[in-house]
């Protein structure tokens, strides 16, 4: 390749060349450097690394969200990156969730957590189902508005039903049970034992007396055990993710986002998988609903589930790449992450934020993490171009290829230019 | 005569006070070539929507096998085993090629979720038919090479191959081609005209929509005319040459509209 590369280009062939590498690497290690990555992102808040640290606020509680937030995408991206279906009410499905965990715990049953989690997953797949028949025969904008009255209905019913406790909420949902005796302050802090923190004195780590996890004790006062929990919980939703995704059920979905009638012309029963879409995601959206009813002290009200919260969910998918799980996990994890770490801003914090949210769909409109194909697409694409000789922006030396202009990876496929 | 495939049965269909479709009647035989061709606006297209079940028909019927069409889902009829391209490319077109097949192959799949999350045996199964014919369907498309690339990426020709070899990944009896050719030279006319003849060697019954007479006329067994929603004439190419309502239809006549 003698023609010039921009640095986008050059990143992006880097990647290709990484997953492709990636890929011809024996199951084993591959297998085992999964499990290493694992490993860390469980120890990651203990060794509260500096730099990627938050000072203001509890790690291990942002820890927590990220993960949270980041589940709740990889679901919703079921529905809106893989089925196309624009779900503006998904906060709706994270409170039956929630709901159907505050019941069946503490408002007016005491079932045990563990229990109710099924319970709950299956309630949220059935509202996903009532809520997808008679809707999912309206397409693009519409659905979206649908979606969007039905995360304010619900909202609205759990506000003004005495037997959901109305606007008071529900409090007292019990945490996950303890491994190893229960926590008894101040005689005992339960579990069966400590797991020591690390601080950082520059680069130099050691032990941290004064902090530590203990094995394993669910509560209020340390979010790590449900960071752990929850971290548990998204890696076995990817694996099912990947699972379903590379099969029929996958390919439907996407043929049907792609082009609802040619695809049914195919075969493929768009409305019964367009509503097996709502329900997966649903599912995964009542999970998560049900640990953060769980995880929040035990305390949940209807002011929990803003409208604004679901409008975040979309936008975590859409700025990781709606389409790629791993994009997703990242989109959340940043949604997330970012407005906390950078607290010492205070109030600008949000508006840089959202001016990040505005400019990124400009310059990267397909997400920071698109599906790796788009990406090989994307590169051969480019080539042919250079090939062609038929660039009119091509830069004249290397200082100029910066991340300016719209014109590299900016642009999505479906445009189908060439040249 | 060999077994009629197909038959539509005196079809009439009309769009409020528009009549698109006017009594036509017509049957397509077992492995036969039949074209349908008219000039633009005949309603060459609807027909085949009718066929394919995206239009009901206001009145009359369309039998497969013996069987009734009319009222059927669309993804119904495709799995009973009648499959067609569009004369639009419609691919799905941030999927690849291999995957643009294998939506096609499973329409003759049945696994879901739950066999697909425990990789079951009947998962496996299907997965692997599916990659079989969908590898040798881009392999008999001449696409083999280009199976992992997005079908927007495609070239022009390439996106149509690829279109007819998705509709024949649905293992259809018979293959509905709506102007496969349109957009080509005439060198890629006369490749499509020995693909498709190689397709019907394959045991597939076709029915050609098509525009250029010339290629309709060397590759068809049979060919019905429509015009203006009325089928005019029926008959071998060599019929249909000489017809003088068709050629009435194609070069206009003086109390015709010109």
């Amino acid at each position: 390749m003698t023609a010039p590369l921009t640095a986008r280009d050059r990143l992006a062939l880097q990647w290709v060349g990484m997953v492709e590498r990636w890929n011809s690497l024996p199951r084993a290690s591959r297998l085992l450097i999964v499990l290493l990555l694992a490993l860390l992102f469980y120890a990651l808040p203990l060794l509260r690394p500096p730099i990627l640290t938050t000072q203001q606020t509890d790690f291990g509680g942002i820890m927590f969200s990220s993960a949270a937030l980041a589940l709740v995408a990889v679901g919703l991206n079921i529905v809106i990156g893989y089925a196309g279906l624009l779900d503006l009410g998904y906060i709706g499905f994270y409170l039956v969730g929630a709901y159907t965990t505050g019941v069946l715990t503490s408002e007016h049953w005491h079932w045990p957590f563990f229990l109710v989690l099924p319970v709950a997953i299956a309630v949220t797949m059935l509202s996903g189902v009532l809520l997808g028949a008679p809707t999912l025969r309206v397409r693009g904008d519409y659905l979206a508005i649908v979606t969007l009255g039905f995360g304010e209905i619900i909202r609205l019913i759990v506000t003004n039903v005495e037997w959901l406790g109305a606007a008071r909420g529900i409090k007292d949902i019990p945490h996950p049970p303890t491994i190893g005796p229960d926590p008894k302050p101040p005689f005992g802090e339960g579990g069966l034992f400590t797991i020591p923190h690390l601080s950082w004195n520059g680069l130099i780590p050691s032990l941290d007396e004064n902090r530590g996890t203990r094995f394993l004790v669910f509560g209020a006062a340390d979010a790590i055990p449900y960071y752990w929990l929850i971290l548990t919980v998204l890696i076995l939703v990817l694996v099912a993710d990947k699972l379903v995704k590379n099969s029929r059920v996958g390919r439907a979905w996407e043929a049907t986002r792609e082009d609802e009638d040619a695809a049914e012309l195919m075969g493929v029963p768009t409305f019964r998988f367009k509503l097996l879409a709502f329900a997966m995601g649903a599912a995964v959206g009542g999970l998560s609903g049900a640990l953060f009813a769980s995880s929040q002290g035990g305390y949940i009200n209807p002011l929990s589930f803003p409208l604004l919260l679901s409008i975040l969910f979309v936008a975590a998918v859409i700025v990781g790449g709606a389409g790629n799980r791993w994009g997703a996990v990242l989109g959340g994890v940043l949604v997330a992450y970012l407005p906390e770490r950078f607290r010492e801003f205070a109030d600008f914090r949000l508006l840089v934020f959202g001016l990040a949210l505005m400019i990124l769909p400009v310059y990267r409109p397909q997400g920071l993490l698109p599906p790796a194909r788009t990406i090989r697409a994307r590169v051969a694409e480019r080539e042919i171009e250079l090939l062609e000789g038929g660039e009119d922006t091509g830069p004249t030396d290397d200082g100029l290829d910066g991340p300016e202009g719209p014109d590299g990876f900016g642009r999505t496929n479906s445009t189908g230019k060439v040249g | 005569m060999a077994e009629r495939i197909l038959e539509v049965d005196d079809v009439t269909l009309r769009f409020g006070g528009l009549t698109a479709l006017d009594s036509v009647s017509l049957h397509i035989e077992e492995g036969e070539i039949l074209g349908l061709i008219g000039p633009n606006g005949a309603g060459k297209t609807t027909c085949f929507n009718v066929i394919t079940g995206v239009y009901t028909p206001t009145m009359g019927e369309v039998r497969f096998r013996g069987s009734s069409l009319v009222g059927l889902k669309k993804h119904q009829i495709t799995r009973k085993g009648i499959a067609r391209t569009f004369q639009n490319i419609r691919l799905f077109r941030s999927m690849t090629a291999l995957e643009n097949v294998l939506v096609g192959a499973d329409a003759n799949h049945s696994s879901g979720v739950l066999t697909a999350l425990f990789r079951s045996p009947k998962h496996r199964r299907e997965e692997a038919d599916g990659h079989e014919r969908g590898m040798d369907l881009l392999e008999f498309m001449g696409l083999a090479g280009r199976a992992d690339e997005l079908a927007s990426n495609l070239s022009y020709g390439d996106q149509r191959r690829l279109e007819i070899a998705r509709a024949m990944a649905t293992q259809p009896a018979l293959l509905c081609l709506d102007e496969p050719a349109a957009g080509f030279n005439p060198q890629e006319k006369a490749e499509l005209m020995a693909l498709i003849r190689r397709v019907r060697d394959r045991g597939y019954t076709v029915l050609l929509i098509e525009h250029d007479m010339r290629l309709v006329m060397g590759v068809t067994d049979r060919i019905v005319v429509l015009e203006f929603g009325k089928k005019i004439a029926e008959g071998t190419p060599a019929d249909i040459r000489d017809n003088p309502a068709v050629i009435a239809a194609y070069l206009g006549v003086d109390e015709d509209a010109s």
